[in-house]
């Protein structure tokens, strides 16, 4: 073959982006995310937890008062049995949902980006699904008696109902925290025995030493380790997915109108990518700001993915919107189609909703559409504005789900208005403080960045890397 | 550290992945077989350099999923079919209610294959050992930033202190040291 007959260099234009910038080396990474953790506590930190963690305590006073007066603190009756405590229990969990979907389906489908922001990705996840499970424990009213919810007989010999949504969805949350500490865990060993070989003081190597767990990074365990990785990955992919399932089916199995579709399950999950993305962007955008050194490894490559997936399941979700008002009207349902186009969408001015359907349909499907410009989306303001729509979006779609279908369903003379009270507003900020809180405590513990995998895929780490004619 | 106590084993560092790598597969031939490379982050190739085979850890992750599976099944049928029936909405026990079983059996069947994986990736990797000899060569923890080392054991047949020694420098190891235990 002549010369230059073929050439398989792939031309400059078409190149794919470093997915670390500026040629950085191994020992940078390790270098730049483990001074995050060593430097002295700068002062934005203690400033953040001075507002966060009061707002956390509020939140715990108000869910205290909730179980030492009972439910009635809360705006819920009849007909409105869920309202607020449902619509943040799905709300937290959805977010949640991202974590696992960066670093379990990335990973299995080998997007190298995800390496930089699958740690904290999972972290959220974590912390999204702990204050998720607040709601869900304490809306039981007595809370004394969740161990009901356990499968083991109570004192009459009677197990649960192992054939109702409200048990899966049990056995699904609490299987997806538990698989989600373990994923999480596993990625930090390395990077713990990474901040114990660096670590100066005895207390700091003692502990990170103790969760290193005696890593040696030798290839026989790397070898082990990279396979169980792989098989987490694996598991958590249909189990993240099962789980917004589940928390779908608590509604599609009903009859009310508006919960009692088929489209449930695939569009809640997609719904909840979306929302767990929009808040991985609201959380990492400022972090990149505040260290400028992590700017080299969450680069405008990663913001502008990350805004395509959530233009991708934004538009995924809209469809979803739209096919059920297509349904509600084709399927001549008299009850279905009152539920969307007067209780929801309010097209004849008897909804008492309509706003929060509104709000759902502009945040959810097309605020996202800006994403269609490069420009948005690399632009971090825009993209963190629309993140915060998305988040708003996403909450007040649960609403119009539970509140609508359940405040005007099949007789007018059961229906009635709902409201939140005080307690419960207050017990929703305080969420928000208790997943604050805990996300800087983190930035503060433990490396925000998987520096083993980051290092993984730097150009440096392929081992024909010197000698390109190996 | 005294010379009285007991060699484990060489250790050597080398300067990027690439020499690691060829130089494990110059160990393989020489057929060494008690040894190991400690990188930063897993070497891609390093398995086949070294002469290792997949990993056992799938086969036991599917036992414990097996596992999961049969407990699952066992405890949603055994008191909705044997102890203490439900009966909700009229809905029949026999095959047409297997669905709704099916969220909890896949639930466990999860569960129970994530806490095999780990738990037997920490029994297959000896962790938990917080005191290992090759923590007392001092140049050791660089392997968690961006040293890439390797270390071949005493109790291998075909070692011997000046002779592995000489091989190691000759394949570009680079502070050949004595660990002792």
């Amino acid at each position: 073959m002549s010369k230059n007959a073929l050439s398989l260099e792939t031309p400059a234009d078409l190149k794919r982006p470093a997915l670390v910038s500026h040629d950085r080396s191994i020992s940078w990474v390790s270098h730049n995310v483990c001074d995050i953790v060593e430097a002295p506590t700068p002062k934005w930190w203690w400033l953040a937890m001075c507002i966060t963690s009061p707002i956390a305590l509020m939140g715990l006073i108000c869910i205290i008062y909730q179980i030492s007066n009972g439910v009635g603190v809360w705006g819920e009756n009849h007909p409105n049995g869920w309202a607020w405590d449902i619509t943040n229990f799905v709300f937290w969990i959805g977010i949640g949902h991202a974590g696992t979907l960066i670093s379990a389906v990335l990973f299995l489908t080998r997007q190298k980006w995800r390496t930089s922001i699958n740690r904290a990705a999972e972290a959220m996840t974590l912390f999204a699904v702990v204050c998720a499970g607040i709601f869900p424990a304490i809306h039981v009213g007595r809370v004394w008696y969740a161990w009901f919810l356990a499968p083991i007989p109570n004192t009459n010999a009677i197990w649960p109902n192992f054939r109702s949504p409200l048990l899966w969805d049990v056995f699904a949350v609490s299987t997806y925290f538990s698989v989600s500490v373990l994923f999480w865990f596993v990625g930090l060993i390395p990077d713990l025995a990474t901040l114990r070989d660096r670590s100066k003081s005895k207390l700091a190597r003692t502990l990170y030493g103790i969760g290193a767990l005696g890593w040696r990074g030798g290839n026989r365990q790397w070898r082990h380790y990279e396979m169980a990785y792989l098989l987490l990955a694996g598991l958590s992919t249909p189990l993240v997915l099962s789980v917004h399932s589940i928390v779908s089916f608590d509604f599609a199995t009903s009859i009310m109108p508006g919960w009692h579709t088929t489209i449930f399950p695939p569009y809640f999950v997609a719904g909840a990518i979306f929302g767990g993305f929009a808040m991985v962007l609201t959380i990492m955008l400022p972090a990149a700001k505040i260290f400028p050194q992590l700017n080299d490894m969450i680069t405008e490559n990663h913001v502008d993915k990350m805004a395509k997936i959530i233009l991708l399941t934004g538009s995924i979700v809209g469809y979803a919107y739209l096919m059920e008002l297509f349904v509600a009207w084709y399927g001549a349902n008299k009850f279905e189609s009152f539920t969307f186009f007067t209780a929801r969408a309010n097209v004849n001015g008897e909804g008492w909703y309509q706003w929060a359907y509104w709000i759902m349909m502009f945040c959810n499907v097309i605020s996202p559409q800006i994403f269609w410009f490069k420009k948005m989306r690399t632009n971090y303001i825009v993209v963190f504005i629309v993140c915060q729509f998305v988040n708003v979006g996403m909450w007040f779609e649960r609403f119009t789900i539970i509140v609508t279908s359940l405040a005007q369903d099949f007789l007018p003379s059961s229906w009635g208005h709902y409201a939140p009270s005080t307690t419960e507003i207050l017990t929703f900020v305080g969420t928000f403080g208790i997943f604050l809180s805990l996300f800087l405590l983190f930035m503060r513990f433990l490396p925000m960045i998987a520096i083993s995998e980051v290092k993984g895929v730097l150009p440096e780490a392929d081992p024909h890397h010197h000698h390109p004619k190996h | 550290m005294s010379q009285s106590r007991k060699v484990y084993g060489l250790g050597a560092e080398f300067e990027s992945a690439g020499a690691l790598l060829s130089a494990a597969e110059k160990i393989r031939e020489q057929g060494f077989s008690h040894w190991d490379v400690h990188t930063p982050f897993p070497v891609h190739g390093m398995d086949a350099a070294m002469g290792l085979g997949k990993s056992k850890l799938s086969a036991v992750v599917f036992v414990g999923g097996l596992l999961g599976l049969l407990i699952g099944v066992a405890l949603v049928s055994i008191p909705s079919f044997v102890l203490y029936p439900i009966i909700v909405n009229g809905k029949p026990y026999d095959w047409r209610t297997g669905p709704a079983f099916f969220p909890i059996i896949f639930e466990l069947t999860v569960l129970f294959s994530a806490f095999t994986a780990v738990g037997t990736m920490f029994l297959f990797n000896n962790l938990f050992r917080f005191h290992h000899p090759v923590f007392n060569w001092d140049r050791f923890s660089r392997f968690t930033d961006d040293g890439f080392m390797m270390v071949i054991e005493a109790r291998d047949a075909k070692f011997s202190e000046t002779r592995t020694k000489a091989l190691l420098e000759e394949i570009g190891g680079k502070h050949v040291t004595l660990i002792h235990d």
